[in-house]
């Protein structure tokens, strides 16, 4: 699945999206950030408050024990600031 | 409340031009007679924030998503409220203090749909759009946080 990345959580990161294929047993957006975190430093770094981080599957606002099977596009970013 | 009108007229761009405001008034308004109110709201770029005085803003957004998002709420604005016309546009990039940043346009017969409607778009545009700020300042650069009055300006508008 295609990963995309926004404002401070991109910067962390370090890259605007990626594709990943994580294990079956990541099945939530929770599961996700979860194993992220556990893949470098700058994961890490990224999600080290995971309740701040909001999450979109396929363009929409989804909380964090929603299911990304099926997902192909899912984005983290920090809360929203526009307007 | 009123039915909502069959025919609105919702138009959504984000842009790094500038907008017009009379033109975009003029477009939801010409050759129209069942228009009683019109309702503008922009957002500009400020200089004073809570802190240190803000040189530049960097809007950042989610391409695709954000004009779903907005297009989501354009659609729930329509259904609660009589409106005959929806317009927002976001500008994305780097602004200078005074620059425009955002315009919402609502038209109804009457006022009352039209205020409030413009108040909800721009509630949830700032609680739920996916569009971010980097403000540049004396004191450095960095990401505007999100503010709590926002969530709670947003919150009044969901039906118990």
């Amino acid at each position: 699945m295609k990963v995309k990345y926004f404002a401070w959580v991109r910067e962390r990161v370090g890259k605007a999206e990626e594709t990943i294929e994580p294990p079956a047993t990541v099945r939530t957006v929770e599961d996700l950030i979860a194993w992220l975190s556990g893949q470098s430093e700058a994961y890490a770094y990224a999600f080290e408050k995971p309740k701040v981080i909001r999450t979109a599957i396929d363009h929409a606002h989804v909380k964090s024990d929603a299911a990304i099977a099926g997902a192909r596009e899912i984005a983290f970013f920090p809360p929203m600031t526009g307007g | 409340m009123t039915s909502p009108v069959a025919s609105c007229s919702v138009t959504i761009r984000i842009q790094e031009d500038d907008f017009d405001i009379a033109r975009e008034i003029a477009v939801l308004t010409k050759s129209r007679t069942d228009i009683g109110a019109v309702v503008s709201f922009s957002g500009i770029c400020r200089a004073d924030d809570d802190s240190a005085k803000v040189a530049a803003l960097t809007l950042e957004h989610y391409p695709g998503m954000a004009e779903e998002e907005i297009r989501r709420h354009a659609d729930e604005a329509t259904s609660r409220w009589p409106l005959n016309g929806v317009t927002v546009i976001h500008r994305v990039g780097r602004f200078m203090p005074g620059q425009n940043i955002v315009l919402v346009l609502t038209t109804s017969q009457h006022r009352q749909a039209a205020f409030q409607a413009a108040e909800f778009l721009m509630d949830y545009l700032k609680t739920s759009a996916p569009f971010w700020k980097k403000e540049e300042s004396a004191t450095g650069t960095g990401w505007v946080e999100a503010h709590a009055r926002d969530d709670e300006a947003a919150a009044r508008w969901t039906k118990s």
